[in-house]
């Protein structure tokens, strides 16, 4: 069972209290219960099942100026006097910082909204295997199908955030997820592709049948891959990793790449970034969201903000030590965005495919070869030619490779969003990258 | 060395009879409990941004039978919650019999000392350090845009209880020191990153004022990159230098070769046993034991004495790295590669020390074979595809090849393989086999785990290089 907002409370005042006896002038502190249960399945047989069950305790003292933190596991009150000691001698000899210090008070959430990011229902791990035999029997019909895996996992959060200026708060939150892997092969050689759901409520899961069916035919379609010669063309983002956009855009517009000046968008508040027709909100306050939240991780309430309207950048994500820097206000994303997407556009799928001769649509990149700091992108990739407007054929053994800012601003969409993860994009096209393959 | 059940109310004894109680069905499985203590400390923009004390504890106890895994774990070391999670092993399994595999191979040798780092060298000395980083690299010149150094400190007593008593305990000390430098030039930014690390204390690789060298390094990196010209497009030849740029072995073959994969057939590797997958001269190691590096241990996670695993011998593939799970299912002996990232996680086959053995060829001999081709000196990271073999891994270091000379520098770019057929393109391995500094981390189904790699320099036939210019 997942302990109750009391519980929390207690430990969250105990910490507060203790910190301040030794000198604390401030105090932030975060208590954290969840449990979480975990069915894994590979080749219709069970594979693994895991509980967890955690605890956390994020704790920061400051004297005056001066910060320090401690992490910790052990809620019991004796581990905890130990620890709070150790960061309060810690922070007695931690160089002054002028920016450090608690939010404004008057930023504070006032305020706890229920947005239903809780769902109560336990799903047992007997009813998790039937779902996942389901999954798995939908993603085996196919004979080219040579393995298959799917797990299911349900977690429950409760936590509390509290500070020493009187801000305490908290909630229950809740996910169930269900993913699928199917590995195809021909000729020896083989792909592998994936489904995954996610939701706060079980009710709104996806059907099982639904998940191994995608999984299946997305890695059947993968087979027989052909390496491309080298060229500029068009590439498309197939919807699971066209959200990768934003988050590129979240760290390049992070306070403190900002601040710090390891920003390829530096000084481009209120420049045209993004073509006109271009906007991109993060909305804290979606019912159900799996990004929202009532206040950021400093307890700062959040709202929605429009970091992109009309192409043009609006807003950074500020948090209180980078905004003091900067001179600017907590727009409440310590810890980032909440649920961020691109408005939708205006061609349909299918009239994005057909809007020129030829392109390459990407289902999947590898590596990490997105740099901040320069906006320079080159990645490896795999996904198909398409050609007047239909998947010719599978490409793979390749990279594609652009800078952000051009990217940016040769941006299509198209009009299939949909609110799947906390960062969501519709399909997208971006006019002549350059391809590296034979 | 952790006394885990002090201040609860179970002992030892009450501990092992639950172990033994619960497991007696079951092909395998232990209960291990791990204290972790950890330090972070960062100056960043002129400031100490963070200093950062972690403790943690818990014990995750598993139970194997068959090929199904149950898994619990918890924070609260108590009677109560072992009951709990051995009632909840029990029931997963229920339907399945299996039996105790009492054999656990012992070891005598330890490849690092019990110390504590976090607490062998003073907070004030750590401050002062990054503060005289900051001010040297600084030092340097306006063009030092930012400087980030951190260090990242930490102890690790685990302790396994296998079933009947057995008791198996290790202490693991790990550290690491890194500094990153954005350099800005006529308006153009770049950045260097170079650290150091192992399982020692941080003085055994700060001493006489060798932190300047890391300091030196980044600052060299990044203002190589100012110089760096857009990075071609397209299928050349490659040679890769010494040390970190065997990461390219860690992902083209080394994830490949990791036995979970290969029991599942899910590997590109899979029937490549007894088979060449490289060119002859090339001999590829897993070695956990090599002395106070990143990636050794005494005793992996399941209690099993590392061991240097020959993976390729001369072209040919000769062993699969394996936890015991994985090697009791496929009828051969655990590698002493089972590792998790903490009580939290399963047991995966990991790798350790990935390492290329040195060959006969120099380096000039290589560069100066190469028409037109990219010499790669540093990298960032990579990934791997395991199923389709492909793999990539971003340079950030490098420079053009033009008729057997070195040329200008190149912008970063991620390099893209195959890694069945890669080692079959390695047409020359070089004879200064390097060790990496200590930095690696690799991550696997969402576990991070301190690793090391090495290689000599080895020129590639033909690889696809992702740059920008056609």
């Amino acid at each position: 069972m997942i302990k109750d907002q009391e519980f929390l409370k207690d430990i969250a005042s105990f910490c507060i209290e203790n910190s301040k006896k030794l000198g604390a002038t401030d105090v932030g502190v975060k208590v954290i219960h969840s449990v979480s249960e975990n069915v894994s399945f590979r080749n219709k047989k069970l594979d693994e099942s895991n509980r967890a069950d955690s605890f956390a305790v994020n704790l920061t003292t400051y004297i005056e100026k001066k910060k320090s933190s401690i992490n910790s596991s052990d809620l019991s009150k004796s581990n905890l006097e130990k620890l709070i000691e150790r960061c309060i001698d810690a922070t007695k000899i931690t160089p002054s910082d002028e920016n450090n210090s608690l939010p404004d008070k008057d930023l504070m959430s006032k305020e706890i909204r229920d947005f239903n990011l809780y769902d109560e229902t336990h799903y047992p791990n007997n009813k998790k295997i039937e779902f996942l035999k389901k999954v798995e029997e939908t993603a085996s019909t196919d004979e080219k199908i040579v393995n298959t895996e799917a797990g299911f996992t349900e977690n429950k959060n409760n936590f509390i955030l509290a500070n020493s200026n009187g801000f305490l708060g908290g909630y229950k939150t809740s996910n169930f997820s269900s993913s699928c892997v199917a590995v195809s092969r021909i000729n020896g050689a083989m792909e592998r592709d994936y489904e995954f759901g996610s939701t706060r409520f079980l009710q709104d899961m996806m059907k099982p049948e639904e998940i191994g069916k995608i999984a299946a035919d997305k890695a059947i379609k993968k087979l027989g891959p052909k390496k491309i010669k080298s060229e500029k063309i068009g590439v498309i983002f197939d919807k699971r990793i066209s959200k990768g956009i934003l988050s590129t855009l979240a760290s390049a517009i992070n306070a403190s790449a900002i601040a710090r000046g390891t920003s390829f968008l530096k000084d481009q508040i209120n420049s045209e970034v993004f073509p006109n027709s271009i906007n991109i909100i993060d909305d804290p306050k979606i019912e159900k969201g799996l990004g929202s939240q009532n206040f950021d991780s400093e307890g700062v309430e959040t709202n929605s903000l429009k970091l992109v309207e009309n192409g043009i950048l609006k807003n950074y994500l500020i948090d209180t030590y980078y905004g003091k820097k900067l001179n600017l206000k907590s727009n409440g994303r310590s810890g980032g965005t909440t649920n961020l997407y691109f408005e939708n556009g205006t061609l349909s799928f299918k009239d994005l495919l057909n809007s020129e001769k030829k392109f390459l649509y990407i289902t999947e990149t590898i590596g990490h070869g997105g740099n901040i700091i320069t906006g320079d992108y080159s990645v490896g990739a795999s996904g198909f030619m398409v050609e007047d407007g239909e998947l010719t054929y599978p490409v793979s053994e390749i990279t594609i490779a652009g800078n952000f800012k051009e990217m940016f601003k040769n941006i299509t969409l198209a009009n299939d969003l949909e609110m799947k993860y906390s960062t969501n994009a519709p399909t997208l096209l971006i006019n002549q990258m350059t391809v590296a393959g034979k | 060395m952790s006394n885990f059940f002090k201040e609860t109310d179970v002992d030892t004894s009450q501990a092992e009879a639950i172990v033994t109680e619960t497991l007696k069905n079951c092909d395998d499985g232990e209960l291990y409990l791990e204290n972790h203590k950890s330090e972070s400390i960062v100056l960043d923009d002129n400031k100490i941004k963070s200093s950062t004390y972690n403790s943690d504890q818990g014990y995750g106890f598993r139970a194997v039978t068959g090929e199904v895994v149950a898994y619990s774990h918890s924070n609260d070391i108590s009677k109560e919650s072992l009951r709990k999670s051995s009632d909840n092993l029990k029931d997963t399994l229920k339907s399945k019999k299996g039996t105790y595999n009492h054999e656990i191979p012992k070891t005598n040798s330890k490849y690092y000392e019990n110390i504590n780092p976090i607490e062998s060298k003073t907070f004030d000395s750590k401050i002062d350090l990054l503060n005289s980083v900051n001010n040297y690299l600084r030092s340097k010149g306006s063009i030092v845009n930012q400087v980030t150094a951190n260090f990242l400190g930490e102890h690790k007593s685990i302790e396994i209880i296998r079933s009947d008593n057995q008791v198996l305990k290790d202490d693991r000390p790990l550290v690491r020191f890194n500094v990153s430098v954005v350099l800005e030039k006529d308006g153009k930014k770049e950045t260097g990153v170079y650290g150091v690390g192992g399982r020692q204390s941080y003085d055994d690789y700060l001493k006489d004022g060798s932190w300047k060298d890391v300091c030196d390094e980044a600052f060299r990196i990044a203002n190589v990159n100012l110089e760096s010209k857009p990075a071609p497009a397209g299928e050349m030849k490659v040679v890769l230098g010494p040390g970190w740029p065997a990461i390219l072995i860690h992902e083209a073959i080394g994830h490949g070769l990791e036995g979970d994969f290969n029991r599942k057939k899910t590997s590109a590797f899979h029937n490549l046993m007894g088979q060449q997958v490289a060119s002859e001269g090339v001999t590829i190691v897993d070695d956990g034991t090599l002395h106070q590096r990143r990636g050794s241990l005494t005793i992996d996670d399941e209690g099993t004495p590392t061991e240097n695993t020959v993976l390729i011998e001369n072209g040919i593939l000769k062993n699969y790295m394996q936890d015991r799970l994985n090697a009791r299912l496929m009828g051969t002996k655990s590698t002493g590669s089972g590792r998790r990232e903490s009580y939290k996680h399963v047991v995966l086959p990991r790798m350790r020390n990935t390492m290329m053995l040195s060959g006969k060829y120099s380096q000039d001999e290589m560069i100066s074979s190469v028409d037109k081709g990219i010499f790669a000196v540093s990298f960032g990271g990579g990934q791997v595809d395991i199923t389709s073999g492909k793999f990539v891994f971003n340079c950030t270091e490098a420079y053009e090849i033009n008729n057997g000379k070195i040329g200008s520098p190149i912008k970063g770019a991620t390099l893209i393989g195959d890694g069945p057929s890669i080692l079959k393109e390695v047409s020359l391995v070089g004879n200064d086999m390097k060790l990496d500094p200590g930095i690696g981390t690799c991550g696997k189904a969402g576990q991070g785990v301190p690793v090391g790699v090495a290689q000599p320099s080895i020129l590639i036939n033909k690889m696809t290089v992702g740059g920008t210019k056609l």
